[in-house]
């Protein structure tokens, strides 16, 4: 089928949050933070301005608590008497001109008083930098299985190693955007977002607002990749605000630098590996150290660290795991949801470790995967029993074949040994991905989710989560359509409107089409219950008795609905960190082959094979592009995007200093997909949106560690870190 | 922001006369436009936007040089096939800026007049040994591009003058060569610039982002001339290190900079110089 949005998309005609029609309205503009961390002494209004022009909001003007609402409450929404990070919003300023609104905002000085801040989360805080509990620890988790000690103690190997990975940029295309209107009492507030809910109990809990008195709608959105997953909070409490105060609409929409500037980026992690094997390679234990960067409030930092320990192991078995995270407290810009959730990075250092450990053993990465590659009926390092059917090996056998993988290398040799300045290599990683919120995450979630019936026999989801490029309208179409054995264009897919939608959840987390999509099939069973007919009814015999419904039912509103219900056997335990993670693992093995310039020491992926099993594949078209894309993402992590920070701020805020890959950096990525239907997942599938990104960064390194002999452990490796390790 | 339109060289001179004080003349704005959303400063200048003046557009062959006008685009000379014969680094270089859209609109003195250390044209034109032609109310001026440069974004142009054509001279080359390092393979700015020409005038070898301006590198011409024979790469940091002074900034750092330029330029040379 089409995909729904496209021709809107293609023809230019979509209209996001800064295209939409709006009148007489002000345009916002934030005032920010100009250290690290202090004490607010004054804030300066230029003399050059005339503030009798300007609408001005500052922290007295919330009406409820100052708190934007998360998973704790420690970050302002305006920041009051200190600052804890460069860029915090402290005073918000909107003119009906967008340059006055711009020239204002300059013209405002804060003046802060420093105080000493920490700056760097891999070392110990000095007693003058704590600024969270007594330690700047935001969370710290563990997971044992086993032994670890008594197992290394024994192991007649032991590797060790640490690996490192930087903050990543989302650079959505679109930027984000917020614009906040008053309808009679009703404050309306549309933009670019992935989880209108987050937005809404923001919103109600800073400004001290009902349900009734408030509504969020998500405008068509430009990218996400979890950068709108928490920060839509923040400029729609801001939009909001300004437009109480000036009772007038408010646009607030960041252009790229301040974007770039203020917003949530990729956590940075320090991971440490110490692992004990055997001569021939089997895993007896594996002792792990995550630390992340949470920067300077708690945001999500938690729940990213939990999914980065739970990833850390990798896809292997091994009876003796230690795994103990922490994310640390800096004052640097908040770090927070970005597509894989902390096991990017985690897998990272997992997957060039087990590199690490084949060059020790002289051992083939190949068959060191093979060996250790988790079976069926062996636990992961929660104990979560794997028992899926799916044949992993094979999955790897497949990304070997699909890559000549033994050709390759063979004909490397030839070349390497030929040429002058140039090197190749080839490099794999295995991996795994759990879908859904993590533990009983999506339980406590609760999601609900209706179909309508419409009177002309059509049908309408309703439902929280939303299009932002990944095609969910055309999936929520496809598994609503197969299910009634109607026709795409018999689907409507309403538009997300807490007003209208019940709240189905985030648009986060690889959930939305087999957690959501699953919802959408029992409630159009549902709804096909209420009009009398059972499962097997289909097509036309459908349609019409939901027409049919109406005739007999003036005035009535014809409604299914589905509310969440975990798999049936699923149980965790939060306290001890034990038990079943995830209702669903996606599993997959990446193969890179890259060329370095030993002159330039630039390193160029020429060839990319991507094979992964996700359960049912239900869009092949919208499934490839989202490995495809992953890859892309995870190119530029890998090699080139590089978050260049001082005082906690990123400095190279622009496009043409921060640098993602271009058609011309990018190879030829061929995508295959190994089929194991999952029978919690709509039409069996598993999760999939994040996969993409774990694998690309290590199976690339692994393979500039077989072209040029070195060991590089962290990323990107830019052709400046290159050459450190060539020299 | 004041803009200032004219139609003829003779206006856009009086407008630069300085009736209205300094002006900021204006091409393709491929330079000006990036920044113009966050410099506000820079909508409080008067522009003299140049694009309407025809007779500055084309390109000219004469019987011993290329001309290049004043608003010639990167686009015309990938364009002219005689261009790509004769001048064979221009044409590397211009399809090395930007993506086509910037190579379309950008000019060779806009590159020229923006002073970039990083410059992509820059080092061609000056490895040809280009003459830049200033035009004034006082009358018209000739400066060597490579004694155009007195430092960072300084250059020998007066306020009112502008650059109306850039003046290429036909020459034998037997050997020439460009080589841009970017940080990715399209569309980025230069960590590393070199273009490096021989012809009966001898050696040049001119570097771009390693220095506060575009320059030449006489230490290392000076070798190419006495035909020094060089065993790596190594041997011509000492060189490297008289001409150039790079540093460490947001794209890159000063070491692999002159590591990058000695390496680039040793493979480059290496046959022609029967290096090893």
């Amino acid at each position: 089928m089409q995909r729904r949005e496209g021709l809107a998309k293609l023809t230019g005609r979509e209209r996001y949050v800064d295209d939409l029609p709006l009148e007489n309205f002000l345009w916002g503009m934030t005032v920010r933070s100009p250290a690290p961390r202090g004490r607010i002494t004054a804030v300066r209004f230029g003399n050059d301005v005339d503030w009798s022009e300007f609408v001005i909001v500052d922290h007295r003007d919330i009406p409820g608590p100052n708190e934007i609402l998360l998973i704790e409450r420690d970050q302002p929404v305006l920041a009051a008497s200190h600052v804890r990070h460069v860029h915090e919003a402290v005073l918000l300023v909107a003119h009906p001109s967008r340059e006055m609104a711009r020239r204002a905002a300059q013209a405002v000085e804060i003046v802060v008083v420093p105080e000493p801040a920490a700056l760097d989360f891999r070392v110990a805080p000095r007693p003058e930098q704590i600024q969270y509990a007594a330690d700047n620890v935001l969370k710290q988790l563990k997971i044992e299985k086993g032994d670890v000690e008594r197992a290394l103690a024994h192991a007649p190997v032991v590797v060790e190693g640490a690996y490192e990975t930087g903050a990543q940029e989302h650079v959505y295309l679109e930027t984000q955007g917020m614009i906040a209107w008053l309808e009679e009492d009703v404050l309306v507030v549309k933009g670019s977002m992935q989880c209108p809910y987050y937005v809404l109990n923001a919103l109600q809990h800073a400004l001290g607002r009902d349900e009734r008195r408030v509504r969020v709608i998500q405008a068509p959105t430009g990218g996400g990749f979890g950068g709108k997953e928490e920060y839509p909070s923040t400029i729609a409490l801001h939009a909001a605000l300004l437009a109480l105060k000036a009772r007038r609409p408010v646009k607030l929409v960041y252009d790229r630098s301040e974007d770039m500037a203020a917003t949530t980026k990729r956590h940075p992690a320090l991971v440490r590996h110490r692992t004990g094997l055997t001569e021939d390679g089997r895993l007896l234990a594996q002792d792990i150290e995550v630390i992340l960067d949470g920067g300077a409030y708690v945001t999500l930092s938690p729940v990213v660290l939990s999914r980065g320990i739970i990833h850390a192991a990798g896809p292997y078995a091994c009876d003796h795991v230690r795994i103990a995270g922490r994310a640390m407290f800096s004052n640097a810009v908040p770090f927070g949801a970005f597509r894989g959730f902390g096991a990017p990075q985690t897998l990272f250092a997992c997957e060039r470790h087990m590199d690490v450990i084949a060059r020790t053993l002289r051992m083939d990465p190949v068959e060191l995967r093979r060996k250790n590659l988790i079976r069926d009926g062996q636990r992961t390092a929660t104990g979560q029993v794997i028992q899926d059917g799916t044949d992993r090996v094979a999955v790897l056998e497949r990304a070997l074949a699909l890559s000549t993988f033994e050709e390759k290398r063979r004909a490397h040799t030839a070349f390497n040994a030929a040429q002058r300045s140039k090197r190749r290599g080839i490099g794999l990683a295995t991996f795994y991905h759990g879908a859904g919120f993590t533990g009983g995450g999506e339980v406590h979630l609760n999601s609900r989710l209706r179909v309508a019936g419409l009177p002309d026999g059509r049908i309408e989801v309703l439902s929280a989560n939303i299009e932002m490029g990944q095609g969910t309208l055309t999936v929520f179409t496809q598994i609503a359509a197969e299910r009634l054995g109607v026709t795409p264009d018999d689907v409507v897919i309403g538009e997300p409107d807490t007003a209208r939608v019940p709240n189905s959840g985030p648009t986060v987390a690889s959930r939305t089409t087999m957690v959501v999509g699953h919802l959408i099939e029992r409630a159009v069973d549902d709804l096909r219950t209420r009009v009398g007919l059972d499962d097997r009814a289909r097509g036309s015999v459908v349609k019409d008795a939901i027409a049919h419904w109406y005739a007999a039912h003036p005035g009535g509103r014809l409604v299914g609905e589905a509310v969440y219900e975990p798999p049936p056997g699923i149980s965790w335990d939060e306290q001890r960190y034990q038990g079943d993670a995830y209702g669903a693992f996606a599993w997959a093995a990446y193969v890179a082959e890259v060329e370095v310039d030993l002159r330039t020491c630039a390193t160029r992926v020429i060839d990319f094979v991507a094979v992964q099993e996700v359960g049912k594949v239900i869009n092949p078209t919208l499934a490839r592009g989202q490995v495809q894309g992953g890859v892309v993402q995870g190119v530029g992590w890998a090699l080139m995007e590089e978050c260049k920070f001082k005082d906690g701020a990123m400095v190279n805020n622009q496009l043409t200093n921060y640098l993602i890959p271009t058609s011309d950096d990018v190879p030829p990525i061929r995508v295959a997909f190994v089929e194991n239907p999952y029978p919690h997942g709509a039409q069996g599938a598993k999760g999939l949106g994040e996969l993409p990104i774990d694998g690309p960064a290590p199976a690339i390194l692994n393979a500039v560690a077989a072209a040029t002999g070195t060991e590089p452990r962290a990323i990107p490796l830019t052709p400046e870190r290159l050459m450190d390790l060539t020299r | 922001m004041k803009l200032l339109l004219p139609e003829t060289v003779r206006d856009a001179l009086a407008h630069m006369a300085g009736r209205d004080g300094v002006t900021t003349p204006i091409a393709g704005g491929t330079d000006l436009l990036v920044h113009w959303p966050v410099r506000l400063g820079e909508r409080d200048r008067t522009y003299v936007d140049l694009w309407q003046l025809q007779e500055l557009k084309p390109l000219r062959w004469t019987a011993d040089a290329l001309i290049l006008g004043g608003l010639t685009t990167y686009w015309d000379v990938i364009r002219d096939r005689r261009a790509g014969d004769e001048f064979p680094l221009l044409v590397a270089a211009a399809r090395q800026v930007g993506a086509i859209q910037i190579q379309a609109r950008g000019t060779w003195a806009g590159n020229i007049v923006n002073a970039s250390p990083a410059a992509d044209g820059v080092p061609a034109l000056m490895a040809y040994g280009a003459v830049v032609v200033l035009e004034s109310q006082r009358g018209t001026e000739e400066v060597p591009l490579d004694g155009f440069y007195t430092g960072y974004k300084d250059m020998r142009r007066r306020p009112d003058q502008l650059i109306v054509a850039v003046r290429i001279p036909r020459r034998r080359y037997s050997y020439q060569t460009f080589a841009k390092v970017g940080s990715r393979r399209a569309q980025s700015i230069a960590k590393v610039g070199l273009a490096v020409t021989q012809s009966d005038d001898g050696w040049r070898v001119v570097a771009a982002s390693m220095a506060p301006t575009i320059r030449r590198c006489p230490a290392i011409e000076r070798l190419l001339q006495q035909g020094a024979v060089l065993r790596d790469s190594d041997d011509l940091l000492p060189a490297i290190a008289r001409d150039v002074s790079p540093i460490d900034d947001v794209r890159s750092t000063a070491e692999y900079r002159r590591r990058v330029m000695a390496r680039v330029l040793y493979d480059e040379l290496r046959e022609t110089c029967g290096w090893r």
